[in-house]
């Protein structure tokens, strides 16, 4: 394995920099710099800017729009990407969905389904999660019983990030009662017009509406939405856990938040002195740097050695990056509330009162630090919580 | 505990208990509790008047009397002003007020009529109460105050505000800092409310040519450091028992919860990589209980070299157990704890804030190692 670049790949790199950085809307930019929430539009902006540029979906096969990248090629994307405070893809459509349908889906679906995803004309959800089903994903209860050609879905799905914007979702569903846990699953696509279905908002403790329960009450959905064949959605579902477990560890995200808080440390003032200059605070900053070297090696390791790897032989290394890609970013969320310290006990307030210009005491940024330490505690939730990541490498890979 | 604060613990844990704030309750993030009420039901229960002594027209009541009643305010979520009108607003009047000072404000702080607010914090003062850039001129009979301050908890209602002014040398001198009492309707004092994270309100204030009255100087002139560390220590020692109240009530919920959800066709409590986190959940917040109670002991110790370093480990073990509590239970719960509708997360989040208010771990950890320790060498 190779951990220098090579000169191909540092021109590709610095290729990639000049795109993001001249391309993409410096203000779109800012607010995922400063961890603030992203609107519809800015989300959809982005992604069709990158995917005119064939940027969008590189991970995908080449026939719809993927690229033949090399490992390190693909590293470097995704590190530049984060780096330049770019939004991400938007996740159920190129990390989740894409791949499924590019995979397991017809000719048809396809055809249908990937180009418009790819450029986000077809805004995804992911209904995997329900109320009762967390961990436990497999004893879903959402049910799709088969009549004249449709299949009928009804139940509850929960946690269904920006499902408020979604134009479809694609749903775990339950089409035999009968089978064991896993075996009775199948991979719906719904379109989120469909009369019965209902959206309603959850809050999360940042206030932010990022996440829904989505309730199904009868809803028809035609047959040709099935993914693949029916009661085997329990493997397309691993296929894209797994895909989304490796895009977790978010190491290029980690380093721009640790980067930013080094900034602000240097211009916020502290003891008589900057806040650099403290090094006990500079000290912590060491360690979340090596832990991220750490797993900057670990995550080429694993791209490197994807090639070689049997699909049916369990491997530790996306739980690895799971564990760690989360606790770096939580650890880098602390970092930038201890630099917002006392300032950032304000909350985000939008209501200026007539006459106030005064400027403000505490530093315009530091309103966004709490809610971003608050709403990233979720990271090691999702995805398969982190305790699930544990048990899948000693149960999986160490055999205890 | 005595006989009397085994009675005012019953009664403020039932008052807090009904008077819980539940923000998810609420339709919108951000709707306030009832305030008027709670404040009168806390005058009516004597709690306003608890600190202060009887000639001053209080109950009489001591550091650990404040700790009951602030370890119920953090157990019930309760944003009602008390830490900034009784203990901060109230801790000056009673350390460093003048007679006529405590006769005029006290009796209006216990009957629930006025509340105070301290204005401490500015653009680079950060943890160091010495920081001031706020200046205080003499003019005639009167000073005259200029200067910005923020975060200051309750200060958009407050009818008095205690304000930290430079009257000598320079930004980060110990001497030649003044208090000042200052009325909230004075000419020249602005003030802009929010929303704290924490669901209290904070505000910003300029003042700008605000004039005081000479005897309205709380305290000496040029010597206001020794007193405002002396109430701010006070009321750290209330944030820690506030802090130790939340993490109890997060911890019992933790608990039930691990034995109620189920996962897997078991109670989620039942795996043991929980129990254990549930059990480290424990050590800490007795961890955070000791320390709370060493702080209420050592509150009202005149002398700094004793109190300081005392107080300042109470808060680092109560802000390293509060961070360990808060992630932990959001953890332990799953999603849910992500809610604003569930409790949980908004108990991780006030933990979040007195973590930082008065002093972060590390700067309370670098007060204890400047006094030598608390471990004296052999
Ligand atoms: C912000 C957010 C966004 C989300 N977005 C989506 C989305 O878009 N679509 C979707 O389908 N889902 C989504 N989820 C759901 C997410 O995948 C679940 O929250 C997750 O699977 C955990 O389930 P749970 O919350 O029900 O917790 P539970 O499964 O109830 O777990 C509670 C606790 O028990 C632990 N635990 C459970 N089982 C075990 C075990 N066997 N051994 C040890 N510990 C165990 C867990 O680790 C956790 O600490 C989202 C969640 C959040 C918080």
């Amino acid at each position: 394995m190779e951990l220098r670049f090579t000169p191909e790949e540092i021109a590709f790199r610095d290729d990639l920099r000049r795109f993001f950085r001249e391309k993409i809307p410096a203000g779109i930019r800012q607010k995922v710099a400063e961890g603030r929430h992203l609107g519809k539009d800015d989300i959809v902006t982005s992604q069709r800017i990158l995917n005119e540029a064939g940027l969008a979906t590189p991970n995908w096969p080449v026939a719809w729009g993927g690229k033949d990248w090399s490992a390190v090629q693909r590293y470097i994307y995704t590190e530049e990407l984060q780096r330049a405070a770019v939004p991400l893809p938007l996740q159920f459509n190129v990390f989740m969905v894409g791949p499924v349908i590019a995979a397991f889906g017809s000719e048809e679906q396809k055809r249908r389904f990937l180009p418009a995803t790819a450029n986000l004309d077809i805004w995804w959800c992911q209904g995997f999660s329900e109320p009762g089903a967390g961990s436990d994903l497999a004893s879903l209860k959402t049910r799709a019983e088969k009549k004249d050609g449709k299949y009928i879905v009804s139940g509850q799905k929960a946690w269904t990030t920006l499902g408020q914007h979604a134009d479809w979702i694609f749903c775990l569903v339950r089409t035999d009662r009968e089978a064991k846990k896993q075996k009775g699953i199948s991979f719906l696509l719904i379109d989120m017009k469909s009369p019965g279905i209902t959206v309603r908002p959850v809050i999360t403790i940042d206030g932010a509406h990022e996440v829904n329960e989505v309730f199904f009450d009868e809803v028809e959905v035609p047959a040709e939405n099935l993914v693949g064949e029916e009661n085997k959605g329990w493997d397309y579902a691993k296929f894209l856990l797994a895909n989304e477990r490796t895009g977790i560890a978010r190491i290029g995200l980690s380093k721009q938040r640790l980067a930013r808080a080094k900034r602000l440390a240097r211009e916020t003032e502290a003891g008589g002195r900057t806040l650099w200059e403290d090094t006990d605070f500079r000290r912590r900053v060491a360690e979340i740097e090596v832990g991220l070297k750490a797993l900057e090696i670990t995550q080429m390791r694993v791209v490197a050695n994807q090639r070689h790897r049997h699909a049916d032989k369990p491997d530790p290394a996306s739980s690895i990056l799971k564990i760690r890609g989360s606790e770096l970013q939580q650890a880098t969320t602390e970092l930038l509330l201890e630099v917002a310290g006392p300032y950032s006990l304000p909350a985000p307030d939008h209501e200026q009162p007539e006459g106030w210009n005064e400027p403000a005491v505490s530093p315009e940024w530091a309103d966004a630090a709490a809610p971003l330490y608050f709403n990233y505690r979720k990271v090691s939730i999702y995805g398969g919580s982190n305790e699930i990541q544990r048990n899948i490498i000693a149960k999986a890979f160490l055999g205890l | 505990m005595t006989e009397e604060q085994r009675l005012l613990k019953e009664s403020i844990d039932r008052f807090a208990a009904d008077n819980a704030r539940d923000p998810g309750a609420h339709s919108a993030p951000g709707a306030a509790q009832d305030g008027a009420a709670l404040w009168s039901g806390f005058a009516e229960l004597g709690l306003l008047a608890l600190p202060f002594s009887e000639e001053d027209g209080g109950i009489g009541g001591g550091p650990v009397e404040t700790m009951i009643v602030m370890e119920a305010i953090g157990r019930g979520l309760i944003t009602a002003p008390y830490l900034s009108t009784v203990v901060l607003g109230g801790g000056f009047l009673r350390l460093g007020g003048t007679e006529a000072q405590r006769q005029e404000f006290i009796p209006q702080i216990a009957d629930g009529s006025l509340k105070l607010a301290f204005a401490q914090l500015e653009r680079q003062s950060r943890y160091d109460l010495h920081d001031v850039s706020t200046t205080a001129r003499r003019d005639g009979s009167d000073y005259v105050l200029d200067g910005r301050k923020g975060v200051v908890l309750g200060g958009d209602e407050a009818g008095l505000l205690v304000v930290t002014a430079r009257t000598a040398g320079s930004r980060r001198d110990e001497g030649g800092i003044t208090l000042f009492l200052v009325d909230g309707d004075t000419p020249g004092v602005t003030r802009r409310g929010m929303p704290a994270q924490d669901g209290s309100r904070v505000a910003e204030i300029a003042l700008d040519g605000v004039r005081v009255p000479a005897e309205r100087v709380l305290g000496e002139v040029d010597g206001g450091l020794r007193l405002a560390s002396h109430v701010v220590d006070v009321a750290l020692a209330a944030l820690c028992a506030d802090s130790l109240g939340a993490m109890e009530e997060l911890q019992r919920l933790t608990v039930d919860y691990l034995k109620t959800r189920q996962q897997f066709g078991v109670a989620i409590g039942s795996f043991q990589a929980l129990q254990h986190r549930a059990a480290d959940m424990l050590v800490a917040v007795e961890q955070a209980r000791s320390m709370a109670m060493y702080a209420a002991m050592m509150a009202e110790e005149a002398d700094p070299r004793e109190r300081r370093p005392a107080i300042a480990a109470a808060k680092a073990q109560v802000n390293r157990s509060g961070r360990q509590v808060g992630q932990e239970a959001v953890q332990l719960h799953g999603g849910i704890a992500m809610t604003w509708e569930y409790k949980a997360g908004h108990y991780f989040k006030r933990l979040t804030s007195n973590d930082v208010l008065f002093g972060d771990t590390d700067h309370h950890l670098r007060a204890v190692m400047e006094a030598g320790g608390l471990v004296e060498e052999i």
